[in-house]
């Protein structure tokens, strides 16, 4: 039996998560050598068809194309692994779910006709199954090597899904919220990072999407009694995960009620 | 609680404080203390007087923490902040062994990290009191865990009587505090210019055979016993213990939880910065290959959903039973498994909750319901077990529990638009420069 096939492919994205994959330097040979990168114009013109075992995906559905190709990859591949915000739930791009389409094409381009893309951005999973998303903007290099570690292996990855607060503590930060008055969603948003931000004294911005069981209403209740508007809030929640559920519901319920408000 | 000197009671001048230090260094000690550090006093490493937060104190209240400059030039003036001495005896991540599979064999290597020799300086009875917590869990238990008691036993603890507190203080209602009992080596009580000196054990006596002490004056004594009841007189926080196992245990399935549940985030930052909890889970990492592995023991929380996973579930699945177990553990059960309470008043949970959920308040919440005999009065601990058990499948379960292929979200809907997201910056209400950094 050959190596595991390996495909990396691109949808409406800034090409950060396959630069994680060319940033993994120190393992980028062993990857070489346990799997055949069939497919990935990042790094390589070497365009090899399918079937795959492990196909990679980054970046949103956004285009009629795109539409098309992602049912192909599916069927192409064994393993669909999405890898980072835009591909898990949508990315920056998704912000354009609640502007006006047309609009934005006028504009932004001078030539608005020669533009084909959807309304919506939306992630890989509301189109094809996926068998597990890397969150994250951009995914962590650790993250991915446990993915590409465990599916050589032909076990389940692990990652952990709980707040970044976690993390946060367990390198000793000071949390930024408490002791700085910063707004920060790492309580409401997953692992992954390492408490990158808080790390640096900044508040987490949420790119990894939301943690299990969020409590969002728990944390902006608490920031609008501080003194904080729904109207920031909703833009604290719609950034690299807005699409993503839990940030997606909390966000539309604030701003009906700033709506209400005024 | 009458505060006398003792005639064992002796006097540092501050001027030959650094002796002390450069003592211990000489010793082969790695000297542990309060300095600045991210805006907030933390706990490092004190090569110099020059490293302690002087002149500065810290402002506490529910789910707030400023550093504040003092009017003095206190050493001490202030009282505990977002770190513990656990993080020195039960490190956040420890390498429990390494393996490596040559030729299709596995040899298992166990980590031979060193294990300094601390000696913890600046430790508050809230503290001595949570290393006595800790010793029974690592130490004194059917299993002993091997890289805490040795870390631990090589430690030396030198207290710092508090002489003020913080309104997030309850030390008097857990019996923990202020004033330094037990568990030092040698123990201070700081006084404009000096110290006056306890010695708590042989190893502290041999020490300070070799500092430049004078015996205290009737005075010093005397001034630093005003200091330390200043402190005393200075807590305003209580939680009232007496039957609170029972009001607990008996009241599993009271409303009161689903109101703690509505604001508790579940985030873990109580468990992270309490000096009593002990949780922990091992994790394994593989390289590409699986040709190496190496194990490490993380911290651990209950408020993470994903710690209660059994095959097929999550036993508590959701932050009301996730908030229940830590309140109920720490004040209730801690005391059938180490027969102490979990909780020695501290007030970290209180001060480093991002929301601000105050243990003693919740207490209060459910002593006032109980007061009103407005409980549910089913059955209690058989109950327990039965609620508890049949946690496992609800709707709301992690993808843990999810199949392997996840399920597609659903569309995007078409809300109303916004501006740039300002989330993550600090100009919040509210919100201030940290002033911690000054002059660092
Ligand atoms: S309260 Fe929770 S984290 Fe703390 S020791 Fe108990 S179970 Fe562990
Ligand atoms: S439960 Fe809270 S007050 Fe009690 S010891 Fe832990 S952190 Fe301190
Ligand atoms: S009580 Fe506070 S610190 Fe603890 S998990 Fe809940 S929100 Fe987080």
């Amino acid at each position: 039996m050959g190596r595991p096939r390996l495909a990396v492919f691109k949808f409406a994205s800034c090409d950060g998560c396959q630069l994680t994959v060319l940033s993994l330097e120190d393992e980028l040979l062993q990857l070489a050598e346990a799997v055949d990168i069939c497919y990935f114009l990042e790094a390589s013109s070497r365009m090899e068809p399918g079937p795959y075992d492990v196909a990679l995906v980054e970046g949103s559905v956004s285009t009629e194309e795109d539409l098309q190709r992602i049912l192909e990859i599916r069927q192409n591949s064994r393993y669909l692994v999405t890898i980072g915000a835009c591909a898990t739930a949508g990315g920056i791009q998704a912000l354009r779910n609640w502007g006006d389409h047309a609009e934005f094409l006028r504009c932004v381009y001078a030539k608005p006709e020669y533009i084909r893309s959807l309304a919506h951005s939306t992630p890989i999973a509301a189109h094809v199954p996926v068998d597990f998303e890397l969150r994250g903007c951009p995914i962590s290099k650790q993250q991915l090597l446990e993915v590409l570690a465990a599916l050589l292996a032909g076990r389940r990855p692990k990652t952990p899904e709980h707040a970044v607060c976690l993390e946060c503590k367990r390198r000793l930060a000071v949390c930024v919220a408490v002791a700085r008055g910063v707004p920060c969603l790492g309580p409401v948003t997953q692992a992954g990072c390492g408490a990158l931000c808080p790390a640096f004294g900044r508040g987490c911005y949420g790119c990894f999407g939301p943690a299990a069981q969020p409590n969002l209403a728990g944390l902006t209740n608490h920031l609008q009694a501080a003194g904080m508007a729904p109207r920031r809030l909703v833009s604290g929640l719609r950034l690299f995960n807005a699409a993503a559920p839990a940030f997606q519901q909390e966000s539309d319920r604030l701003a009906a009620l700033e709506e209400a408000e005024r | 609680m009458v505060d006398q000197a003792t005639a064992d009671e002796q006097y540092l001048a501050k001027a030959d404080f650094q002796v002390l230090l450069d003592l211990l260094a000489g010793e082969g000690y790695e000297v542990i203390g309060p300095t600045l550090g991210e805006g907030a006093i933390v706990y490092g490493p004190l090569r110099s007087v020059a490293d302690l937060p002087r002149g500065w104190t810290d402002e506490q209240e529910a789910g707030h923490y400023r550093l504040v400059r003092r009017n003095d030039e206190a050493w001490f003036g202030f009282v505990v902040g977002p770190q513990s001495w656990k993080q020195y005896l039960f490190p956040p991540r420890t390498r429990l062994l390494t393996a490596k599979c040559e030729h299709g064999t596995w040899k298992m290597q166990p980590a031979e990290e060193p294990v300094p020799k601390y000696a913890f300086l600046g430790v508050r009875a809230c503290e001595l009191a949570a290393l006595d917590v800790q010793d029974r869990v690592f130490m004194h238990s059917a299993f002993p865990d091997p890289h805490y008691v040795q870390r631990r036993q090589q430690a030396l603890v030198i207290a710092v009587n508090c002489t003020q507190a913080a309104p997030t203080c309850f030390c008097t209602s857990m019996a923990t505090g202020p004033r330094c009992r037990q568990g030092f080596d040698l123990a201070l009580t700081e006084l404009a210019e000096g110290f006056v000196l306890e010695i708590g054990s042989p190893r502290g006596r041999e020490l300070a055979a070799r500092l430049p002490l004078a015996p205290a004056s009737e005075q010093q004594c005397r001034d630093a016993a005003d200091a330390r009841a200043q402190a005393e007189q200075q807590i305003t926080r209580h939680l009232a213990t007496a039957g609170l196992r029972e009001l607990l245990l008996s009241n599993l399935n009271h409303p009161h939880w689903d109101e703690v549940a509505a604001r508790c985030l579940s985030c873990a930052n109580c468990t992270m910065v309490c000096p009593t909890c002990f949780c922990s889970s091992v994790e394994e990492v593989s390289d590409l290959l699986g040709e190496q592995i190496a194990r490490e023991r993380v911290w651990d929380s209950c408020f993470n959903p994903q710690f209660s996973y059994v095959h097929g579930g999550l036993v508590r699945h959701n932050i009301r039973s996730r908030y229940r177990q830590w309140l109920t553990h720490k004040l209730a059960t801690w005391h059938d498994q180490f027969g102490t309470s979990g909780c020695v008043g501290c007030g970290r949970c209180i001060s480093w909750c991002p929301v601000g959920i105050d243990l003693t308040q919740e207490v209060a919440g459910f002593r006032a319901a109980a007061d009103r005999a407005l409980f549910d009065r089913r059955p209690g601990a058989g109950e327990h077990a039965a609620s508890v058990s049949g946690q496992g499948r609800g709707p709301s379960g992690l993808s843990a529990s999810r199949p392997f292929l996840q399920q597609p979200r659903g569309e995007a809907g078409r809300p109303l638009p916004d501006e740039a997201p300002e989330l993550g910056q600090s100009d919040a209400p509210g919100s201030e420069s940290p002033r911690s950094t000054e002059g660092r």
